[in-house]
């Protein structure tokens, strides 16, 4: 018996049809991928396919109408099988299409919505070599002349950014000084056909490895106004909020990531006999699974409810920090008690421990590290005041 | 084509279950209830012969409970429409069939698609009686299926091998597994589900065949016994090595 958690009959329906998905299609290729460090375009056309990349825009657009919970549910469901495939789907419906259905204009949505839910993919590019945690730091520069934006900079770590089906990526630069003396930013939508920019693939990961992660570089970049998502001097504010419900997506992607630690782990403890019993009925294995075993039933109570929030449209900056925080502190748990528990065998990469030992590690690190997020968290609560 | 699947609902295969109080239904209390595993070959069979020559396919479930989630999921697969029949009571295979041939008795189906068995209660019975009621020839377990036109040809597993028959529509198949590859439903399909029509039919009264007097889980014996060096342990140890075990 488990909790229901008020799921729908779709939710459920959805989350037995994705997990089908990823056991079927996506486990058997993941360790050879992860091997190769290889993105793969046969994965990525049937997540597509199975109306993945569109999870929570409109029919009108092309899109799968989720709510924001079915969407949760299905990158925890595919992290619990293999988080480069997760990070691909995470990213590119919270950071990459998000934006532009929240931001964009009628006809930017109507250009680009249809093709991101049909099989291309989108970047956000907010991070750079020097504004990372410090985004404030951004360099990249955009200024105007006669109508057209000239932009110049880098941006660094970004997901899904240079493979050969991405039609762009959102970009934030700084675009002049607001009347109190602050920077002001603004994003822009830059098409990967745009001569003005390079995206260049970074290699040699630890984790993630067949998800896509790459560099830009703008030398002279030129975009006109129609290219400024949303308006002049917003790019800051949307990114933060941007950032608020990617964090869910970080946080679907940690307890999914911890479900399939703690199964992988539970199997083998129950199977592999020393001194005689299986190795599960030793307290020390057995305490270390009923930990994990609470860790998750009470993360995905907490994450479904932020999810709900979210979709009521409720200001969520503490609620997915801490989202994103424990279910990525979790999977970190999750992981290690794995390969402990395979002892040896965890350290191989036969088995599937050490790819969850790898994999988890991204989630205290990326859309905010775990200090960001106590940050965020502390200034909520009023510590700084 | 106008194709009918009756599905039925059941337990989650992962789902644990307990005996109701009255020791002759399950409780269903938490438990977990999806469509019928080998219902999904048949409805995979039909949609894919409607994709093939056109028509529709509505898939049917008689149950007790409310069953329009199972509907749902068979919407979600690609059926367009979906009848359910509520009981009063748990029908008997009997009663099951009566309703399902009753209620489709005029509607000229072209193939009538079960799966192989539930597996809940592994009647097996239903495909046959419903072709007999309605006076419809029908092949059980059927794992590979050809339609041209009004003939159908049907590949079988029997002990040991393969049987093939020849029939003319309409009939009614009951699907094994191998039968095809069921589709993943695509989310905006589950989506869209929501919005197909499920027609409410009245129960067709009549008696139940078969009573159920009682249902029991398989005893779980527990098999070791720690037993140490006291005088009375080691009489337990040498009665029980004579009487339990009759190893000696
Ligand atoms: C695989 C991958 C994919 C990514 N995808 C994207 C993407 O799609 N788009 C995008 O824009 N970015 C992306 N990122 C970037 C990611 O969000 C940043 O790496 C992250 O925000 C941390 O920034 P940083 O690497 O510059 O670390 P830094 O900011 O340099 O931090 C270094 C360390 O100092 C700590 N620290 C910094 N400031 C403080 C402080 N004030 N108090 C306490 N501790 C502090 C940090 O917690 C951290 O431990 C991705 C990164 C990776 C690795």
């Amino acid at each position: 018996m488990s909790i229901n958690r008020n799921l729908t009959n779709e939710q459920i329906f959805l989350r037995d049809s994705v997990r089908r998905f990823a056991e079927e299609v996506i486990k058997p290729q993941a360790k050879d991928l992860d091997e190769k460090e290889e993105f793969s375009y046969e994965i990525t056309a049937q997540m597509a396919e199975m109306g993945f990349l569109g999870a929570f825009l409109p029919e009108k657009y092309g899109g799968s109408g989720l709510d924001y919970l079915s969407y949760i549910i299905i990158v925890e469901e595919i992290a619990r099988v293999d988080s480069s495939q997760a990070a691909t789907i995470a990213a590119h419906n919270s950071l990459g299409t998000g934006p532009i259905y929240d931001y964009g204009s009628d006809e930017q949505k109507e250009n680009y919505l249809p093709q991101l839910a049909g099989g291309k993919l989108w970047g956000f590019g907010l991070t750079e070599p020097e504004a990372g945690s410090d985004a404030g730091n951004t360099k990249t520069r955009a200024y105007q002349e006669q109508g057209e934006w000239t932009i110049n900079g880098s941006k660094i770590f970004i997901t899904n950014a240079s493979t050969d089906i991405t039609l762009g990526s959102t970009v934030l630069a700084v675009t002049g000084q607001q009347p109190d003396g602050r920077k002001e930013f603004t994003s822009f939508i830059v098409e990967n056909s745009n001569p003005g920019m390079e995206c260049r693939q970074m290699k040699g990961k630890m984790m993630w490895r067949s998800s896509n992660t790459s560099e830009l570089y703008f030398s002279d970049c030129k975009v006109t106004n129609e290219y400024i998502l949303g308006k002049r001097g917003d790019g800051f504010k949307q990114m933060l909020a941007t950032l608020d419900k990617g964090r869910l997506s970080i946080a679907a992607m940690g307890l999914g990531l911890a479900q399939g630690a703690f199964e992988s782990a539970l199997n083998y403890a129950k199977q592999r006999k020393t001194f005689g019993r299986a190795i599960s009925t030793y307290q020390s294995n057995a305490f270390k699974l009923a930990d994990i075993d609470m860790g998750i039933e009470l993360a995905r109570n907490y994450l479904y409810e932020v999810c709900r929030m979210a979709a009521r449209g409720e200001k969520i900056t503490k609620e997915s920090a801490i989202a994103k925080l424990y279910c990525s502190e979790l999977a970190h748990k999750a992981a290690d008690h794995c390969v402990q528990i395979h002892g040896g065998y965890g350290l191989m990469k036969e088995y599937d421990a050490e790819r969850f030992y790898r994999d988890q590690k991204l989630l205290e690190i990326g859309e905010g590290t775990s200090e960001i997020q106590r940050l965020v968290i502390s200034r909520i609560i009023g510590c700084f005041d | 084509m106008n194709l009918l699947v009756c599905v039925s609902r059941v337990p989650d295969t992962a789902t644990k279950i307990f005996v109701g109080p009255d020791g002759k239904t399950i409780d269903s209390k938490g438990v977990k209830y999806i469509l019928n595993p080998y219902d999904e070959f048949a409805l995979e069979e039909a949609i894919r012969l409607k994709e093939k020559n056109g028509g529709e396919v509505t898939a049917l479930t008689v149950s007790a409970d409310d069953a329009t989630d199972i509907l749902r999921n068979a919407l979600a697969m690609g059926a367009d429409s979906a009848i359910f029949i509520k009981a009063p009571a748990e029908p008997d295979s009997y009663q099951v069939a009566h309703n399902i041939a009753n209620s489709v008795k005029d509607k000229n189906f072209d193939l009538i698609f079960f799966g192989r068995q539930s597996v809940d209660f592994d009647s097996f019975q239903i495909p046959s009686m419903v072709a007999e009621l309605l006076n419809i020839p029908s092949v059980s377990v059927v794992s590979k299926l050809e339609v041209n036109g009004s003939k159908v040809i049907a590949e079988r597993d029997i002990e040991g091998g393969k049987e093939t028959v020849e029939l003319s529509t309409p009939c009614a198949i009951s699907a094994q597994k191998g039968l095809n590859e069921p589709r993943y439903p695509k989310l905006p399909d589950i989506m869209k589900a929501k919005k197909k029509p499920i027609e409410e039919v009245a129960f067709f009264q009549v008696d139940a065949a078969v009573e159920v007097i009682s249902i029991a889980l398989p005893v779980n014996k527990r098999v070791g016994k720690i037993l140490g060096d006291s005088d009375s342990d080691i009489n337990e140890i040498v009665r029980s090595l004579h009487e339990d075990a009759k190893v000696i």
